[in-house]
């Protein structure tokens, strides 16, 4: 017996929200670093989910491109974190106010 | 099983092309000696060139490749041969303005390719992983290029603000990808207009796919409400990328969009076509009345930008309402057309802007552009014609692009909509002109050696050649350019 589609949906519904929350109310940049990783990997648990229901490698293949995606765009934020870090010794988003928010 | 051919490798040789490029110019940048690193530029430039010969002369042919995730149609090549022009004139830029500021860095050109790449890619793919894979492509290279001014803070900030909501944006629309991979059991644009077809968002995994498809392209396109990372982007980043992002990053995220939603999604064009509506309105308004408050030009010319999405995505919604009908053709039209014409005028004014210096600082504030009229008559002729041509005032080319894209609307029934985008249209003659009127009107200061003053290099009056070129020549003669976007629009199923 497979468990059913709406469960895997459902929890990566909740796992997106909770990126997408976590995004918009915290203030380290490295917390908003690992919710948009958290989106993303909800994102993984859909693709995979969908091409289990839908028989269909597709989705499968897909996961493989955003997880090296999400690799990518790690090393490019972090190191934009350091960087930063050296020019002002904070990482909190709420101190990044030399533009206009 | 579909495996690929070397037919296919040839058809997407300008991509790989840039890539090739990029990689030489990252490899070569640290064993070059330095008296030889503008090599890497003229490199970068003469590639540009090849590549839009090649891409011209597959224009009248179209093509797929890949099993169908690529297509070589006249669209995609319209764009980039658009987005390959933009490039060579970013780079041309970029050679006397990086000088200027004093970033040596080499691998600043192989960004502007591999940036190049993600946009060619994402205007021709006819698959969503390979739309999304080019989309990232650009965004990480543009994240980095934003930043790389690293002993300026405000550069830095620039990135980090646009690292965050870019990922984010990137995020929203994965997510939409994957609820409409679920909905219609295919990634690929015409397997999703064939299951599509006939349904309406009644369906809530198809109305949650369309909602995030539309709110992740939102924040690429710059639209209100989804536009609050652009004016500081634009302020912080280094002049020559902002133009960069201003007009190529943005045909290319128009590019994608486009497609994926006339070509995958053309049987919800009722529906989306609503949503757009909606943003359309909130940013014309938004735009035009907060560019008014602005003193720094590169955070005005930001709000401009906006704006003009705001021009463009009426051209979208009209091609939604105009639905299957002969017409919705002209609904594509306008928009290529009205992205071809904001390239010249837009990258006309941050070339100015980039090349105007203040001592050894940029002069970004509309005061520093006081009275350079009177100390340097032809940057300022230009640059009015700009503005006028930004404001979209006759017989510039900002005025045909706009006419075309209203007449696409007036044909689409929403003539309401023209008129009030021509409001708002005027609302923005005051700000573009407002800076016309502070360097023709007022008396410059002493001249002192911090005055404000226009640097001219040689890569730099090319730049301006061309860009004052396009919006003269297709100001008054347009001909070659509307014709060549009415052949390259899509069908809208």
């Amino acid at each position: 017996m497979s468990v059913p589609i709406h469960y895997y949906l459902i929890l990566s519904a909740f796992m997106f929200l909770t990126g997408l929350v976590g995004v918009l109310v915290r203030r380290n940049i490295i917390v908003i670093l690992l919710c948009i990783e958290l989106m993303l990997n909800a994102t993984n648990i859909n693709f995979v989910a969908f091409a289990e229901y839908l028989h269909d490698l597709g989705g499968q293949i897909f996961v493989f491109f955003t997880l090296t995606v999400a690799a990518a765009e790690v090393g490019v934020g972090l190191a934009i974190v350091v960087a930063i870090h050296r020019s002002k010794d904070t990482i909190n988003v709420e101190e990044f106010n030399l533009l206009k928010w | 099983m579909t495996f690929f051919s070397p037919g296919d490798l040839f058809l997407i040789l300008p991509e790989l092309l840039v890539i090739a490029a990029a990689c030489v110019v990252l490899i070569l940048d640290p064993v070059m000696p330095s008296n030889l690193k503008d090599g890497l530029a003229w490199l970068s430039l003469g590639t540009l060139a090849v590549c839009m010969g090649l891409i011209a002369s597959q224009m009248g042919y179209p093509a797929s490749a890949f099993g169908g995730v690529v297509a070589i149609d006249a669209y995609a090549c319209f764009w980039k041969l658009l987005l390959c022009f933009v490039a060579g004139l970013t780079v041309l830029l970029s050679y006397s303005y990086l000088k200027e500021e004093r970033l040596y860095f080499g691998e600043y050109y192989a960004f502007v390719l591999l940036a190049l790449c993600g946009m060619m890619v994402m205007v021709s793919a006819t698959e969503l992983l390979a739309i999304y894979l080019g989309t990232e492509l650009m965004s990480l290279s543009l994240y980095v290029m934003a930043g790389l001014k690293r002993s300026e803070p405000r550069s830095l900030e620039a990135s980090a603000k646009y690292f965050v909501l870019g990922a984010f944006s990137s995020g929203i629309l994965l997510y939409g990808i994957s609820l409409l991979y679920g909905a219609t059991g295919s990634t690929r644009l015409p397997a999703i207009a064939d299951a599509v077809a006939g349904r309406s968002l009644d369906d809530p995994l198809l109305l949650f796919a369309t909602i995030l498809l539309a709110v992740g392209f939102a924040f690429k396109l710059a639209v209100v409400p989804f536009h609050m990372w652009t004016p500081d982007v634009y302020q912080g980043a280094p002049t020559s990328v902002t133009a960069f992002m201003a007009v190529a990053s943005k045909a290319a995220s128009f590019g994608a969009f486009l497609r994926v939603f006339a070509e995958g999604l053309g049987g919800l064009k009722t529906d989306w076509s609503t949503i757009f509506l909606v943003l359309c309105v909130a940013t014309l308004v938004l735009g035009n009345v907060v560019a008014l408050v602005q003193t720094n030009v590169k955070r005005m010319l930001a709000y401009s930008s906006i704006a003009h999405a705001g021009y463009a995505l009426i051209g979208v919604v009209a091609t939604g309402r105009l639905g299957g009908s002969a017409d919705s053709a002209h609904g594509i039209a306008s928009v290529l057309l009205y992205l071809a014409l904001y390239t010249f005028m837009t990258f006309g004014a941050f070339a100015i802007v980039a090349m105007l210096r203040k001592g050894s600082i940029e002069g970004e504030e509309i005061e520093d552009f006081t009275g350079l009229a009177r100390r340097q008559p032809v940057a300022a002729l230009l640059m009015l014609v700009f503005m006028v041509s930004l404001a979209g005032i006759p017989p510039t080319a900002g005025f045909i692009g706009k006419f075309y894209v209203f007449m696409s609307a007036v044909e689409a029934d929403m003539t309401w909509l023209a008129v009030l985008a021509l409001i708002f249209a005027a609302v923005s003659a005051y700000y573009y002109l407002r800076l016309v009127l502070v360097m023709y009107m007022r008396e410059p200061d002493a001249i002192t050696a911090d005055s404000p003053r226009l640097v001219l290099s040689p890569t730099l009056s090319i730049v301006l050649a061309c860009a004052i070129a396009g919006v003269v020549i297709f100001g008054i003669y347009p001909d070659p350019l509307i014709q060549l976007a009415a052949q390259a629009t899509l069908p809208l199923k």
